[in-house]
């Protein structure tokens, strides 16, 4: 005797795009000027696919840590869009942003600075499956000790303190604590910046490892245009505000357009003396 | 021969904290020529800093030098009495730090401040400083400098404020000037200026450097000689092509496989050492590095082998050495690391990525 | 969440401590190292267990009744007839009145506090957490408050509701909340801005969740410092209200008051003033090294 047939239910086809940036604005008046102001982020547009990881790089004062605390909703457009998984996010406010913060986190640079130093490691991790309700306290605490197993930490020290550990295992607790609530989407703002060489290659491997694992989209940021490199499928580089250049990760590299790009690959010093810097 | 300028002699520097003693120089011997750029490698807490810090008698409470000798063409630098070491600091050896916002007053105009480093050892009358100091600007390339020197250290920009630093630092004429981390906090485009300027300095003005970074790729444009550390200790130290090219210690070679480099085919796995820096106050038995060495041997972990020449010119502190190790544990130890791509383009076989 | 595939690095050397360090405990061992702060906390103990015991002294008759008048022994030098600190005008006895008015001191200098706390904290917090136009108007309102000429205010307040218990420390936390509400205000606005809040907003937490989740137990050394500091000024409030005579009123002994009437009888009796003015030195003293202790131990900059 067969069984009918459950409907086969429609599943809506997934925008490809997960974050489109619309020609975004953010601009920082600066007090007892009248109309002038800091031109943070100029008029940027990108849009980044679902499951790929795309690097923005450039300099100090390019605006690209503004554009992801913009993409990230913490601090709000001067002008512009910003789309998530077809959601508005930019004109979102309070409760339905924080709902949004579910599929979207983030990973911050300084390990020293971004664990609270009065929480203990498993809470910080839990802060964010407390936030949205997720789970019991042993289901928590359980999810905890798999996201420190996750990332190479020993899960026994939930009790310790950010300051017991070094800033390599302090970034892997930021991961663990990103990865808690099952996020499609992750913004590294400079993960590795902080790091001593040899760390940031576990972190950066960590790092792709897990995408892979979790199909995981990235907006990777840094300085670094190796660093980025490694991790990035496409990379758009910023300069004043502005993004002079998107390309794949080979084309960057062996192809740049833009004398920015150009003049950025140039001075990356090269670990090899017969190179002229 | 070249003369030798500066001679450090097993020098032990120790810090007494709540958790023991920190031996954060432990042993160190190295020496610079006139005129010679010097590289001085490692991560943080490898004691690099601690070592130079030595050198200029500026260690932080409650750090100390406990033993050795640390000679300035000839004069222990340990022995000298508050007047001489006055007279030595700034003068004979000058240092440059990392951040040059910190290191430069906010309240004192930058002429100002270059002045006074020269007014201080009294080499040079008011009169002499002040034009003495646009022309230091001038020498670093600071544009304008006549402008800029009633400019305070806000209304620079971060590579102009090092390069302030390095005019304060070369205004007494030293004979060496140790740069520590001198790019860390600058943007990769001032960095290779500031790397260019500093080479040019080399060559223009005889002036020796000793160059502690944590970036082996500066130290491949700048050096002629590198010395890597671990754990206060010295573990290789060689001529930079030498090094580069045929590292011998397996701490150097971790090192240089690390980092992401633009000019070669995509890797799929970076090379990371597995483990933490160690404890200062609590280091392993044997070979300070042998619980994060991936061609460890029983030996390493008992006996803690001896900076031994391995090469003409060339020390490494290691019982087993990179060019004894077989060929095909390096490549397990690299992860075999070609990508799809480049084994397309090099019609080779790709290995299985991770350990 | 299955295990990616590739084995991701353990870090199985630890190089962190065995014993966890948390943060009050390495607070509280830096706390014990600083000798007068331990001694001044030892005093105010002393003095705090003193005060609750004193009416169990007096029944059992350890301590004499400080109401009690022994006219046979009036203005009596100490260690005499009894009375080991001597007795007043009217023959009470100087120390039993000691230690009954630290009654009344320590209760309105901590129980002040008490008030202070929470008004401080409310409008710190939201001045420092909601800036703009919210933390400009509670500002300016602290600002108004804080023009008042604290003795004044507080003389005029007891003056038009009688001094009671309860007037009085209303009055001295209304004069006083303004030091904590702009220090918690300062401490909002410095901390805010740092990663972790970012990272705690990012995780989706409100911003209830913030201010007492993470910026106020990252406020507590100083908020700890400025209220034990403000023990030692309202007890002296108090006192200089009792000495103008508008404090707690006689009989309940106050060490204002025995100031003040000692400072009558200075010639024939000078002891008598002497000892509640070491009475409320002292105190100040205790409570301001143990003050100076906890400001050290706490400070976050010692950490590593």
């Amino acid at each position: 005797m067969q069984a009918a047939k459950p409907a086969t239910p429609v599943v809506p086809k997934m925008d490809p795009v997960i974050l489109r940036v619309e020609n975004v604005y953010k601009h920082f008046p600066i007090a007892g000027f009248g109309g002038l102001a800091v031109r943070a982020v100029d008029g940027v547009s990108l849009e980044i696919r679902r499951g790929e990881a795309m690097g923005l790089v450039g300099e100090s004062g390019c605006g690209k840590s503004t554009l992801a605390r913009l993409i990230t909703a913490l601090t709000p457009v001067t002008a512009g869009k910003i789309t998530f998984e077809g959601e508005e996010i930019s004109s979102f406010r309070g409760t339905r942003l924080r709902r949004v913060r579910r599929k979207m986190q983030m990973i911050f640079q300084d390990p020293f600075a971004s664990l609270d130093p009065r929480m203990t490691v498993g809470d910080i991790i839990a802060e964010p499956l407390d936030n949205f309700h997720m789970g019991s306290g042993d289901e928590r605490h359980s999810r905890v000790q798999q996201l420190l197993r996750l990332v190479g930490l020993n899960p026994n020290f939930t009790n310790r303190y950010p300051h017991e550990f070094s800033g390599g295992q302090r970034q892997r607790i930021g991961i663990a604590r990103a990865l808690a609530v099952n996020p499609s989407f992750i913004v590294c703002d400079e993960a590795v910046s902080a790091l001593d060489v040899s760390i940031q290659a576990q972190i950066i491997n960590l790092l792709q490892d897990l995408q892979r694992e979790f199909n995981l989209t990235y907006l990777f940021i840094a300085h670094d245009l190796a660093v980025v490199r490694h991790l990035s499928d496409r990379i758009a580089v910023m300069y004043l505000g502005k993004v002079v250049e998107t390309a794949d990760r080979t084309d960057i590299y062996d192809r740049p357009q833009h004398p920015y790009t150009k003049a950025l690959l140039s001075s990356i010093p090269v670990p090899d003396p017969a190179v002229e810097y | 021969m070249a003369q030798t300028l500066l001679q450090v002699e097993d020098l032990h520097t120790q810090f007494k904290t709540s958790r023991g003693v920190v031996r954060a120089v432990d042993g160190v011997n190295l020496h610079i020529d006139v005129g010679e750029t010097l590289g001085v490698v490692g991560e943080s807490g490898c004691g690099k800093t601690m070592t130079a810090l030595s050198i200029l008698r500026l260690l932080p409470d409650p750090g100390k030098i406990v033993s050795g000798r640390i000679l300035f063409r000839g004069k222990d630098v340990t022995k000298m009495d508050d007047e001489e070491i006055r007279d030595f600091r700034g003068n004979d050896v000058s240092m440059i730090f990392q951040d040059p916002m910190t290191s430069l007053n906010p309240v004192t105009k930058v002429g100002r401040q270059i002045e006074e480093a020269m007014t201080a050892h009294n080499r040079f009358t008011s009169e002499q400083a002040k034009t003495r100091v646009i022309e230091l600007l001038k020498r670093v390339r600071v544009p304008a400098p006549e402008r800029r020197v009633n400019d305070y250290p806000h209304q620079f920009s971060g590579g102009m404020r090092q390069r302030a630093m390095i005019a304060m630092g070369l205004a007494n004429e030293p004979a060496l000037l140790i740069a520590d981390e001198p790019t860390t906090a600058l943007d990769v485009t001032v960095q290779a200026q500031i790397i260019q300027l500093m080479k040019q300095l080399n060559r223009e003005l005889g002036t020796a450097m000793m160059l502690i970074t944590h970036n082996m790729a500066l130290v491949a444009s700048l050096c002629q000689r590198v010395v890597v550390m671990y754990a206060g200790r010295i573990v290789e130290e060689g001529p930079v092509e030498q090094i580069f090219r045929s590292p011998q210690h397996p701490y150097t070679w971790s090192l240089l496989r690390s980092v992401p480099r633009v000019d070669e085919l995509l890797k799929d796995r970076l090379v990371s050492i597995k483990g933490l820096p160690p404890d200062l106050s609590r280091l392993p038995p044997g070979c300070k590095f042998h619980p994060r060495c991936p061609f460890v041997v029983s030996r390493c972990k008992v006996e803690e082998p001896g900076l031994d020449e391995v090469a003409a010119n060339q020390v490494a502190r290691c019982w087993v050495l990179m060019r004894n190790v077989p060929e095909e544990q390096v490549a397990a130890a690299k992860g075999l690391v070609i990508s799809r791509e480049a084994a397309q383009i090099l019609k080779e076989p790709t290995g299985d990525a991770g350990s | 969440m299955a295990m990616p595939a590739a084995a991701v690095e353990r870090i199985d050397e630890w190089n962190v401590d065995e014993k966890q360090i948390g943060l009050w405990t390495d607070a509280w061992r830096r706390f014990r190292r600083n000798r007068l702060a331990v001694l001044g906390a030892t005093i105010v103990i002393i003095l705090i267990l003193v005060a609750v015991l004193a009416p169990l002294l007096v029944q059992l008759g350890i301590l004499q009744n400080p109401l009690k008048q022994d006219v046979a022994n009036i203005e009596v030098g100490p260690f005499q007839a009894g009375h080991p600190l001597g007795s007043d005008e009217l023959g009470r006895d100087t120390l039993s009145r000691l230690l009954y008015g630290s009654r009344i001191s320590l209760s309105v200098g901590i129980l002040v506090q008490g008030i202070i706390l929470p008004i401080g904290l409310a409008i710190g917090l939201a001045a420092g957490y909601a800036g703009g136009r919210i933390d400009n108007i509670l500002m300016r309102f602290t600002d108004i408050w804080y023009a008042f000429p604290d003795l004044l205010f507080v003389l005029v307040v007891v003056s038009v509701f009688s001094p009671s218990l309860l007037t009085i420390f209303g009055a001295i936390a209304l004069v006083n909340w303004v030091g904590l509400a702009r220090l918690v205000r300062g401490q909002v606005l410095s901390i805010k801005e740092k990663e972790f809040i970012e990272a705690a907003r990012s995780s989706g937490s409100s911003p209830f969740k913030l201010v007492v989740k993470h910026l106020l137990p990252n406020s507590l050394g100083p908020i700890i410092v400025t209220v034990t500091f403000g023990i030692p000024q309202a007890i002296f409030l108090e006192a200089v209200l009792s000495f103008l005579g508008v404090g707690i009123q006689p009989p309940t002994p106050t060490w204002g008051q025995m100031v003040f009437d000692g400072y009558q009888a200075v010639y024939a009796n000078p002891t008598s003033v002497v000892f509640p003015a070491l009475a409320i030195g002292f105190t100040l003293l205790a409570f301001s090294f143990m003050g100076d202790g906890l400001r050290d131990a706490l400070d976050p900059r010692m950490r590593r």
